[in-house]
């Protein structure tokens, strides 16, 4: 099949669906590629280079949606684009198919196909596809960068001979893909950073990139993100009203916000408001990556740069990603080329396009002139486990009771065993004669001693443990030593095997265990 | 005639072999303990052949010498994954020697009961303790004798048993005969009323049956014992040699031997606890055989098992920052521990997290593992016990499991009708991805089979585990 990416349409996007790196890998997948003129220059790759690893340049879009049986783009198609889809064809693109209803008909109508990146489930195995993810992580990285540039101090808390530093404090609110790309990029800078989200889950991975999580001390149901493929949901009126007290009592001492909270499907919450922006200091900066979608900040204006009253700049980019040219046309024509061999499973140049797989029949938005959006829900769930059911804490008290109740079963035990252990040998000491007893307190105080030992035997010494028992076992030869000199001819024969037996035993099994120990190294 | 050197040199000697286990308590404290050991048994053997034991002084110490080459050669020449092996070996030869001692002493107590008085006032040495002794303690003596010669003879066979399963040269599947534990019952029956019949008779007809019966309970009981119940066999046959020691030590009157047998066969009995503790099953359903009966359908398993190559191992330990390798018995299979250290060293070098995470009942011997990986010279305070480890594993990027199956097996803990439920695992499933090196996509010993394989994040390694592992390393630089 023919692989072909066109410039992108829109002015001021750099990407490109097609990098030369990732035209190799699908051309070993059997298919032949093509680019039109111009298209990766954005982005820092020449055509030459597209050239080099035997890439077909073709000069006008038209020709190049002509000759093509994929098209892999970034941006959702324009009219004109759409129009060029004609039967048969199959576009791979980011596509928004909930946004784009009337060319998602209009093209299905054309009977053509459409992959949207954008739509690929959220499992495990379509991670590798999964270009939100990498598009998100570039953007929460150009976030801080973006935030950084427009803040005039440093991240990082230095003390010079020029004066003290303190360090800027950096609050992420949302902790999906791109914040806690923002979270380790701010932590990796050097500020202090704190991190919020709505889903308890994700307490814990904020903790690991470094951020602090906010906690939020409300009592709710709260819903359980696995249960909505892993994105956040609404949250109810209380809740929100909570965590805005919460965000107004940080705002002062905060130097830069980074909201990235989205809802699918939905406009963006309105969580940093006018009075937040009021409170925070001058030279502040805002950064909102929810822009596209309204903006999680009341300032924010959709691809600008704004600055407050009280001298908070705001930014409202959104076009991260394309900011990052090189970078995003990397990762997202990786994720093209792994949703290509998906699509490609025998790696002989032919599409396979199984609507069986839940990977691609939940990208896939149109597909042989019908409407295949929504998908139905993938069969393989698994993104976040189960939330455990919480043990409860349990009181000072209650530790104490069981405490005691588990000293008292203990003594219980051990005075049963005390008293069985004691009327059993007084009963054995009413019938048998002294020279037993005696030799049976050496044993039994013998067992006693072994016990106690024993269990201070660290584990990783047991096989030596076994090795020595097995040597100092061969006391047996006391035995025939005391008989090997008086008796018959038999008992000196079965005497004298016996002392050759042990021998091996005594000699061989401390060597072996000299062996072992011997082995056991410290770093 | 009273030997009180003997005696004090006995005292010696006992205190010298508790030091000796005792001192097992750490690694560095464990080198001077075998010395302990060592001295202690020197002691007692030097005291015995001046003291009661000064028959045939040089006979003795030839076959000492000539038994003690045969075990400095089988000792220095034996592998550290044949370890199972050579423990089973030299138990049964403490079992036999124990049951020729025991016989020993019933030809003894035959000769001395045919003498008259002036006869047996002027023996000397182990007859002349009998000699001296009233009826009822005759009797005792008989007790002791034929429990000594019965423990013995069961470790006798057991270990041989359990040494061929070890070394591959019985099928290490679970075998009964026809009757089960039918056979067994009846066997220990009849050496029941051998033992009856030898108390009144004396003869050495019953003795004999008994004996016989007690082969075949050896025997036969460990061939229906499984492979991956050897920790505990092993265990359980070196608590055995112990107690027949001891049973010796009373019927020779010897207390240096029953200290030690004492000793010994605590040991080992604390140790079946260990392993049997370990894998969540009463010491009576090991010995029995086989696992107990289950309460219902397994879980089924949906999903499939994703194999990987070894360029994909390598990406994925490259970005790692925490690695956790479980070893099993796999690995000492294929003889992989060297290249299982050697990618820790290099892993170690490239500045990553590396450890190791042993389950109590991995590998066919309490503490296999350990000293497989000591052999390859891993660091042992890397190495980790399960309870020290468990927690970690959400913590850690790359879990490799060489060659384990049950002791990660997730269905322990999911799935109440499994036949492993309750037995503690290693969740190793908790780290971010895990990668299972193993030969094929059999289930393992018990037949289980294993979510693990099926995990989202787990990816199989297929082929042998040294040759994998090979691959790997020619990757990994």
């Amino acid at each position: 099949m023919k692989i072909g990416t066109p410039k992108e349409a829109s002015s001021g996007e750099a990407r490109v669906a097609m990098t030369p790196e990732s035209a190799l890998a699908l051309q070993k997948l059997g298919h032949e590629c093509l680019v039109e003129a111009g298209a990766g220059k954005a982005a820092g790759f020449p055509d030459a280079r597209y050239k080099e690893v035997g890439v077909t340049i073709v000069k006008t879009p038209a020709a190049l949606w002509k000759a093509s049986d994929i098209i892999a783009k970034v941006r959702p198609p324009n009219d004109t684009e759409a129009k060029r889809l004609t039967e048969g064809k199959t576009l791979i693109s980011l596509f928004y198919p909930l946004q784009n209803e009337d060319q998602m008909a209009k093209i299905a109508d054309q009977g053509a196909s459409v992959i949207a990146m954008d739509m690929v489930p959220r499992i495990s195995r379509a991670q590798k596809m999964d270009a939100l993810s990498s598009m998100a992580n570039i953007a929460g990285y150009r976030a801080v960068i973006e935030a950084g540039n427009n803040f005039g101090r440093f991240f990082t808390g230095q003390i010079t001979a020029a004066g003290k530093v303190p360090p800027a404090k950096v609050l992420v609110v949302g902790a999906g893909v791109a914040g806690l790309a923002a979270i380790g990029t701010a932590t990796s800078l050097g500020a202090i950073t704190y991190a919020f989200d709505v889903r308890p889950e994700v307490a814990e991975q904020i903790e690991s990139m470094g951020a602090e999580f906010v906690f939020l001390d409300f009592e709710e149901n709260q819903q359980d993100g696995a249960s909505t493929g892993g994105y956040a949901a609404p949250s109810s009126p209380e809740f929100r009203e909570k965590q805005l007290e919460k965000f107004r009592t940080l705002a002062p001492d905060i130097d830069i916000v980074i909201t990235t909270a989205l809802i699918p499907g939905r406009d963006a919450p309105k969580l940093w408001l006018a009075d937040m922006v009021a409170l925070m200091k001058p030279g502040s900066v805002v950064v909102d990556l929810a822009a596209e979608r309204g903006g999680n900040c009341d300032l924010t204006v959709a691809d600008e740069k704004i600055v407050s009253p009280n001298g908070v700049t705001v930014v409202g980019y959104t076009d991260f990603p394309s900011r990052m040219a090189a970078q995003s046309s990397t990762l997202y024509s990786t994720n093209i080329r792994h949703m290509m061999s998906d699509l490609t499973p025998e790696k002989d140049g032919q599409v396979n396009h199984n609507m069986e797989d839940d990977v691609i029949r939940g990208s896939t938005v149109t597909h042989q002139g019908a409407i295949t959006f929504p998908p139905p829900p993938p069969k393989v769930q698994a993104i976040a486990a189960k939330p455990k059911e919480k043990q409860k804490e349990k009181t000072r008290a209650e530790l104490q009771a069981e405490e005691m109740a588990a000293f008292k079963q203990q003594t219980k035990n051990q005075v049963s065993l005390l008293v069985i252990g004691g009327a059993l040998t007084l009963g054995l000491g009413l019938i048998a004669p002294v020279s037993f007893m005696q030799h049976f307190i050496v044993f039994v105080l013998s067992v006693f001693v072994g016990f106690q030992v024993i269990w201070n035997v660290s584990h990783s010494l047991h096989t030596p443990l076994m090795a020595v028992t097995n040597a100092i076992s061969s006391i047996i030869i006391l035995g025939a030593l005391m008989q090997i000199g008086s008796g018959s001819y038999l008992v000196v024969i079965l005497a004298a095997a016996s002392v050759f037996m042990a021998g091996i035993n005594i000699f061989g099994g401390f060597m072996v265990t000299r062996r072992m120990l011997a082995m056991f190294q410290k770093s | 005639m009273e030997f009180g050197f003997t005696t004090a040199a006995y005292v010696v000697a006992a205190v010298l072999f508790i030091l000796s286990l005792g001192g097992l308590s750490g690694q560095e404290s464990a080198k001077r303990a075998v010395w302990y050991g060592i001295v202690g048994m020197a002691l007692a053997a030097f005291a015995t052949l001046i003291g009661p034991g000064q028959g045939l002084w040089a006979l003795s110490l030839i076959l000492i010498a000539a038994g003690g080459l045969v075990g400095y050669q089988l000792a220095s020449k034996v592998g550290m994954t044949q370890m199972p092996e050579l423990v089973a070996g030299m138990h049964a030869l403490v079992g036999l020697a124990a049951v020729f001692v025991g016989f020993n002493a019933h030809f003894e107590m035959v000769r001395v009961s045919e003498m008259d008085g002036a006869a047996k006032a002027a023996l000397e040495g182990f007859a002349a303790l009998i000699a001296k002794k009233p009826f009822v303690e005759l009797s005792i003596l008989r007790v002791e004798l034929v429990l000594g010669i019965f423990i013995g003879a069961v470790t006798f066979t057991g270990s041989v048993i359990a040494y061929g399963k070890l070394a591959g040269k019985v099928s290490s599947a679970a075998t009964k005969l026809p009757g089960g534990h039918a056979l067994n019952a009846g066997a220990a029956i009849i050496s029941l009323l051998g033992l009856l019949a030898y108390l009144n008779s004396g003869e050495m007809l019953p003795l004999a049956v008994m004996t016989l019966m007690a082969l075949f309970i050896g025997y036969h009981l460990i061939m229906g014992i499984g492979g991956a119940d050897m920790p505990v066999v092993v265990s359980m046959l070196n608590s055995y040699s112990g107690w027949a020691a001891a049973a010796i030590g009373f019927s020779l009157g010897n207390d240096l031997l029953i200290v030690v047998g004492a000793l010994v066969g605590s040991s080992g009995a604390i140790l079946s606890y260990i392993m049997c503790k370990a894998m969540n099953r009463s010491f009576v359903s090991v010995i029995l055989g086989g696992f107990g009966g289950e309460s219902g359908p397994q879980m089924k398993v949906d999903g499939e098992q994703i194999a990987i190559e070894a360029d994909g191992v390598a990406s994925a330990l490259n970005d790692a920052d925490s690695v956790v390798i479980i070893p099993g018995y796999g690995m000492a299979v294929a003889q992989a521990q060297q290249a299982v250290s050697e990618l820790t060293k290099r892993l170690i070098a490239k500045g990553k997290t590396v450890r190791f995470a042993i389950h109590p009942v991995a590998g066919r011997l309490p503490g296999h593992m350990n000293v497989l990986l000591a052999e390859a010279k891993v660091p042992y305070d890397i190495v980790l016990e399960m309870d020290e480890i468990n927690d970690d594993f959400t913590q850690t990027d790359v879990a490799i499991v060489i060659g384990s199956n049950d002791i990660v097996n997730p269905a322990a803990q999911d799935d109440p009708n499994s036949p492993i439920a309750g037995m503690p695992v290693l969740e190793c499933w908790k780290s971010k991805q895990v990668f299972v090196s193993k030969r094929g996509q059999g289930t393992g010993y018990s037949g289980i089979e294993n979510p693990l394989f099926f995990k989202e994040n787990t990816r199989m390694f297929y082929g042998d585990a040294k040759q994998s592992l090979d691959k790997l390393l020619s990757i990994i630089d």
